[in-house]
């Protein structure tokens, strides 16, 4: 199951539809980094609303995404992430560190327009 | 220590990545119908998850069990990871958080025993793995 990429503006919007593979993530993480560069966005929103399970590889592969991203000079935020998955990911013990995160797509922009305003003049600095 | 079984027991084969998908998506219908709440239907479909990905990655092929049991009417779901690969050869280090031979987080098993109530495991060096888990309804 792809995940469409659409293109908003500055930003990609990725939302996954249904549950994904270990491949697909893999599909998705190179699908994302490449398309950064290709329309040269500044942000990425990965929306995983419709992700009943996110699991030690997903939160590796999301995690990838985001550094790899950042790395390329832009910035990600996953949205979505319902509270039981929440839930059986920290009992899990993993954790999203270093990877913005919000309650939903509206709060994703919201942080994006935050985040990528005022960057414009500044040289970007790694956290 | 074996529980009445209530109902026939559901088996997945796990070969392929594709297969840890429909494991869990067997395993969370099962404790939906069980009754589960939904924090722990993404409990169980999470330890499925795990222990499926840990057949595909060491194992290669084995499989999934389920069973929904019973202990004195206290209903339950059983899931057992089961595969014939190389075995673990050191189960107290596997156990370990953040132990891991093939370059994951490493916190697939002893993530598994945080997120179910009852947690066992055998292995065979040599000979393979079988872990059980079992969730209780509150």
């Amino acid at each position: 199951m792809q995940v469409p990429i659409l293109k908003q503006g500055a930003y990609l919007i990725a939302t996954v539809q249904s549950a994904l593979t270990d491949e697909d993530l893999r599909q998705l993480r190179d699908a994302l980094v490449g398309q950064v560069s290709k329309v040269r966005a500044r942000g990425v929103i990965v929306d995983v609303t419709a992700l009943d399970v996110i699991d030690s590889f997903a939160t590796r592969t999301l995690r990838d995404v985001a550094h790899m991203i950042r790395l390329r000079g832009a910035e990600t935020v996953i949205v979505g992430i319902q509270p039981e998955v929440a839930f059986s990911m920290v009992k899990l013990g993993l954790s999203l560190e270093g990877v913005a995160t919000a309650l939903d797509l509206e709060e994703g922009l919201a942080y994006l327009n935050r985040k990528v305003k005022g960057t414009d003049h500044e040289v970007r600095t790694h956290r | 220590m074996r529980f009445a079984l209530i109902a026939d027991e559901a088996r997945v084969p796990i070969n392929s990545d594709a297969d840890i998908v429909s494991a869990r998506q067997k395993g969370r219908e099962l404790a939906s119908h069980c009754g589960f709440p939904s924090t722990d239907l993404a409990v169980v479909a999470t330890a499925i998850s795990e222990l499926a990905r840990n057949i595909v990655r060491y194992a290669v092929h084995g499989k999934i069990i389920l069973r929904v049991v019973d202990n004195h009417g206290k209903r339950g779901i059983e899931v057992v990871a089961t595969d014939d690969g190389p075995g673990i050869p050191d189960v107290a280090l596997a156990m370990q958080d953040g132990y891991s031979t093939s370059g994951s987080l490493g916190l697939g098993l002893p993530g598994t025993r945080r997120l179910m109530d009852e947690f066992e495991i055998k292995s065979d060096f040599g000979k393979g793995t079988t872990v059980t888990v079992r969730k209780w309804k509150r």
